[in-house]
C-alpha cells in the first residue's frame, strides 16, 4: 500500500512494444495519483477508524481508564482480573459459546432444509421464497420484542399451543434462565432467510449430471444428499459457519432488547438488568457494553475487546484449518 | 444427445398417455410438497400476524390468551404518536440511513474500482487488508472511537453515525470489487483507446453495468443502518431528540412495558417501511445476498 505506482503501462517487454512509444513518465505519475485518489476514502478510513483505534485500544487494555482521568498504566492487571476474578466474564463467555455452538449449526441445517424445500415446486416457488426470506429483514429490536410476546409463558400463543397438545410445564422461554437462550436461537432460525438464499443458490448450482450419474449407480435419496449435495454445498456451509461464528460473538441487539423487556425494569436501572433473567442472556458484547459504556471502565472494556478479537481469530483459523478436510471446491478450488 | 434420441423415437411412437395411477401419484406428490411449503410459510409468517393482531387489541386483551382483537382498537397507532414523537424518530432514522448509504456508495465505488480494474503495486496486499477488516469485530475499535468522538464533542450528534460511511466499508468494497471483476476488460480497453480517463471509465462504463451490485450494496447499508441499535445507543443515547426508531422502541418498551398492544403497534410501524422496501427491491436483495455467498 505504501508504494502506489503504476506498473501496468510500462510492463511490456515484448518486441512489438518497442515500436509503440513508451508512455511518458508524466502519464505514470497521473495514473498513480488516480489510484491514490480512488483509494483515499479507504486509506483515511483504515488509518483513523481501524488502525489507530486498534492500537489505541490495545494500549487502553493495559490501563485503568475512566474517560474522566487520563489512562493509568497497570500492566496485565485487566487480563489477570478477567481470567481469575471475574465470574461475569466467564458467564458471558459461556453464554456466547453456547449460543454459537447451538445456534450456528441449527441455522445451517434449517437453512439447507428451507432452501431444499424451495427447490421442490414446479410453480409458485417465488412466492414461498418471498415469505421465507421476509423475516430475516425484520428490525432486530422489533423482532426480539415480538418474540418475547409470542413466547410469553402465560398468554403467548406458543405456550398455549404446547399446553393444548398436553405439555404439562411449557418452558418460560425468555423469562427463564434455562430457556431464554433457546428463545434467541428460535429468533435466529426465524431470520434464517439470508443463509437460506445462499444455500438455495448453492443447491441450484449443483450440476444435474451428478445426480443423473448417482441415479445410474443406483444411489437412493439419502446417498445422493450425502455424497453429491453435501460436498457440493460444502463451500457455502463453510462460509456460513465462519460468518455465523464471527457474528455470534458480536450478538447484541436481540439479547439487549429481549433482556430489557423481560426484566421489566425502568430505564434508570437498566444497567443492572442487562443479561437478565439471571445473567442467562449476558453475552460477550453485552458485557463489554456494560463495562465500557455504562460503568465507564474503558481499560477493562478494551481488554475484553482484545480477548474477543483473539478468540474470534482462533475460532476462524480453526474452522479454516478443519475445513480442508471437508470443504470441496469444484475444479480444484482456490489456494 | 438424449434429446436427439427422444425426437427420433417420438416420430415413430405416439406419446403414451400417462397412466392414471402415475398421474394420481404425481398429483398427490405435488399436493404434499405444497402442503409442506405452506406449513413452513405459516411458521415464518405467524409471528408477524400475531404482532398485527396484538397491535389492534385493547391493553387488557393483549395480556390474555385470546387471539382475535375484540374490539379492533385502531386508535393504538395514533396513541403511539401521542406517547412518543414517532415522526421525528422516523425522520432521524431515515436521515442517518440515507446519508450513510450515500456515503458508502460514493466512497466504496472508486475504491473497488481501483482494486478491481486498475493495476498498481500493492493492490493485492491492499485487498487482503480490506478482506481482513471485514472480520474485525467492531468492539475492538469501539472504545477509542467513542473517546475520539467525545473529544470532538460529537456524542449526541449524528456525525459518528454518518461520517464513517464516507470513509469506505470493507464489506461493500469487497462485494463491489467481486462484481467489477466480472465485467469484461475489453470494455475498459475500448474506452481507453478512445482516450477516456479512468474516472470516465468508472462513471460511464463500469457504474452503469454494475447497477445491480451497487443497488445491493445500497440496500444492505440502508437496512443495516435502519435496523442498527448498537451505534445509536452508544452515540445518541443522551440526546433524545436524535433517537432512532430501534432505540426509541427499546426505551418505549421499558417505559410502557405492560402495554403490549402499543409496543406491538410501534414495532409494526417500524417494520412496515422495511417490508415495503423489500417488496419493491426483492430481486436486488436476493441477488445481492447470493453475490455475497457464492463468490465469497
Amino acid at each position: 500500500m505504501a508504494a502506489i505506482t503504476a506498473s501496468a503501462p510500462s510492463a511490456a517487454p515484448f518486441a512489438e512494444a518497442a515500436a509503440v512509444p513508451r508512455r511518458p513518465r508524466r502519464r505514470n505519475v497521473r495514473y498513480g495519483l488516480t489510484v491514490l485518489l480512488f483509494m483515499s476514502p479507504w486509506i483515511v478510513g483504515f488509518l483513523f477508524l481501524i488502525l489507530y483505534p486498534m492500537v489505541s485500544s490495545l494500549y487502553f487494555s493495559f490501563t485503568k481508564y475512566s474517560l474522566l482521568e487520563a489512562p493509568k498504566w497497570i500492566g496485565f492487571q485487566n487480563y489477570v482480573l478477567m481470567f481469575t476474578r471475574d465470574p461475569l466474564f466467564w458467564q458471558a463467555f459461556r453464554n456466547t459459546i453456547w449460543i454459537i455452538a447451538v445456534g450456528v449449526p441449527l441455522r445451517i441445517v434449517f437453512g439447507i432444509f428451507t432452501a431444499w424445500l424451495l427447490t421442490l415446486p414446479r410453480s409458485g416457488s417465488r412466492t414461498y421464497r418471498t415469505l421465507y426470506f421476509l423475516p430475516s429483514m425484520a428490525t432486530p429490536a422489533a423482532a426480539a420484542l415480538a418474540f418475547v410476546l409470542v413466547f410469553n409463558p402465560a398468554f403467548g400463543p406458543v405456550n398455549q399451543i404446547l399446553r393444548g397438545i398436553g405439555v404439562q410445564d411449557p418452558p418460560l422461554w425468555f423469562y427463564g434462565p434455562n430457556s431464554s437462550k433457546w428463545g434467541l436461537v428460535l429468533l435466529g432460525l426465524w431470520g434464517v432467510g439470508d443463509a437460506m438464499i445462499i444455500f438455495l443458490a448453492g443447491l441450484l448450482d449443483v450440476p444435474r449430471q451428478l445426480y443423473e450419474a448417482a441415479d445410474i449407480e443406483g444411489a437412493n435419496g439419502r446417498q445422493k444428499f450425502r455424497f453429491v449435495t453435501l460436498p457440493m454445498l460444502s463451500p457455502v456451509i463453510f462460509f456460513s459457519t465462519v460468518i455465523g461464528v464471527i457474528y455470534g460473538f458480536q450478538l447484541f441487539t436481540q439479547a439487549y432488547a429481549a433482556s430489557l423487556a423481560t426484566s421489566g425494569s425502568s430505564v434508570s436501572d437498566a444497567a443492572a438488568n442487562l443479561g437478565s433473567p439471571q445473567g442467562s442472556m449476558l453475552f460477550y458484547s453485552i458485557y463489554l457494553y456494560q463495562q465500557g459504556f455504562q460503568d465507564f471502565r474503558m481499560g477493562y472494556a478494551s481488554a475484553l475487546a482484545w480477548v474477543l478479537f483473539i478468540i474470534t481469530m482462533i475460532c476462524t483459523l480453526l474452522i479454516i484449518r478443519g475445513s480442508r478436510r471437508w470443504v470441496h471446491y469444484q475444479g480444484g478450488g482456490f489456494k | 444427445m438424449t434429446q436427439g434420441i427422444a425426437i427420433s423415437s417420438a416420430a415413430q411412437i405416439e406419446r403414451r398417455p400417462v397412466p392414471p395411477s402415475v398421474h394420481r401419484k404425481r398429483f398427490l406428490l405435488t399436493i404434499a410438497r405444497h402442503a409442506g411449503l405452506i406449513a413452513v410459510a405459516a411458521i415464518f409468517i405467524a409471528p408477524l400476524i400475531f404482532v398485527v393482531l396484538t397491535s389492534l387489541m385493547t391493553n387488557e386483551q393483549a395480556v390474555t390468551p385470546s387471539f382475535w382483537p375484540r374490539p379492533f382498537q385502531w386508535s393504538n397507532f395514533a396513541e403511539v404518536f401521542h406517547r412518543i414523537p414517532f415522526l421525528r424518530y422516523t425522520w432521524n432514522t431515515a436521515q442517518i440511513a440515507l446519508l450513510s448509504t450515500l456515503g458508502v456508495v460514493l466512497s466504496c465505488v472508486p475504491v473497488a474500482y481501483a482494486l478491481a480494474r486498475m493495476r498498481w503495486r500493492g493492490r493485492q496486499i491492499s485487498f487482503i487488508v480490506v478482506l481482513s477488516t471485514i472480520m474485525l469485530p467492531i468492539q475492538v475499535t469501539i472504545v477509542p472511537l467513542y473517546v475520539i468522538w467525545v473529544r470532538l464533542g460529537q456524542i449526541g450528534h449524528m456525525t459518528p453515525l454518518i461520517l464513517p460511511s464516507f470513509l469506505g466499508d470493507a464489506f461493500s468494497i469487497f462485494l463491489l470489487r467481486q462484481f467489477f471483476l466480472t465485467i469484461p476488460e475489453e470494455l475498459s480497453d475500448a474506452a481507453r483507446v478512445d482516450g477516456a480517463t479512468e474516472f470516465q471509465i468508472m462513471t460511464r462504463v463500469i457504474v452503469p453495468l454494475a447497477k445491480p451490485a451497487i443497488a445491493a450494496v445500497a440496500l444492505f447499508n440502508f437496512l443495516y443502518n435502519w435496523n442498527d441499535l448498537f451505534a445509536p445507543l452508544l452515540f445518541l443515547g443522551e440526546n433524545q431528540k436524535l433517537w432512532t426508531l430501534s432505540l426509541a422502541l427499546t426505551e418505549f418498551q421499558q417505559r410502557h412495558g405492560t402495554e403490549w398492544n402499543l409496543t406491538m403497534a410501534a414495532s409494526l410501524m417500524i417494520l412496515i417501511p422495511v417490508i415495503i422496501l423489500f417488496f419493491l427491491a426483492q430481486r436486488a436483495f436476493v441477488e445481492g445476498v447470493t453475490l455475497t455467498g457464492v463468490k465469497g
